[in-house]
């Protein structure tokens, strides 16, 4: 008898959206509350890991094209242009800068540089956790 | 009055998770420790929730959500080693 995890399959269908907004919810919300880069990364990858788990790694390697090593690698970059970034406007090293600006859909938005090393800080966290999870299963 | 009545409510989740712990620690096979890990991190969330009541702040609020997730995915990736031997498969079997 095969096994047959429909039940698995389809609540990870539904999980896996509640997952991923609510790791991008966390990553946004981490200037003002709780949450940043780190974890959001962290949330992302546990998503991941449960479609991995859900699934096999060919299939969501099929669909979700990425190479997580070079993803942990242009994290650092965005991260480390980032900081030089602020030499070019004679300021110090990783310096940073955050201005109110008027957006159509949102408002009276403010908006800071420091979510620019959060993206590479949360874009290594990801790369770094799959590709160490991805190499383990791997391992025969 | 109300603290009082949350600190009894956090009292009675602690005897509840020291009860699954003692099924953690003594249960006969893998599926009763795997069970009873599950429960306590039902508890704790519980245990977040009190305690963010008590503490009159909202910041707890999305560690609740996250010990939901990773208690989900911790259940799964224990219950697929149970079953199968193997966590990630590589290939689709069917």
């Amino acid at each position: 008898m095969s096994p047959n995890d429909v039940l698995l399959r389809t609540v990870t269908k539904a999980a896996i959206v509640i997952i991923l907004t609510f790791s991008i919810y966390l990553f946004f919300g981490g200037h003002h509350n709780p949450g940043g880069g780190f974890i959001g990364g962290l949330s992302v990858a546990a998503g991941l890991v449960l479609l991995f788990l859900a699934f096999d790694i060919e299939t969501v390697r099929k669909n979700i094209p990425i190479d997580f090593k070079k993803m942990a690698g242009f994290g650092v970059l965005i991260a480390v242009l980032t900081g030089v970034s602020s030499l070019f406007f004679g300021e110090p090293f990783l310096n940073q800068t955050f201005g109110h600006f008027h957006l159509p859909i949102f408002g009276e938005t403010e908006l800071a540089t420091a979510v620019l090393f959060d993206v590479g800080v949360a874009l290594a966290v990801i790369g770094t956790a799959i590709t160490i999870i991805l190499s383990i299963s791997e391992g025969k | 009055m109300f603290d009082q009545f949350l600190l009894i409510c956090l009292f009675f989740l602690a005897l509840s998770i020291l009860a699954a712990l003692y099924r953690v620690i003594k249960g006969p096979s893998t599926p009763d420790r795997v069970m009873a890990l599950d429960n306590i991190g039902v508890n704790l969330i519980a245990g977040v929730a009190c305690l963010s009541i008590l503490l009159r702040t909202h910041a707890f609020l999305d560690i609740i959500l996250l010990i939901g997730i990773l208690s989900f995915v911790g259940t799964i990736a224990f219950a697929r080693f149970i079953e199968r031997g193997v966590v990630i498969e590589r290939k689709r079997v069917h």
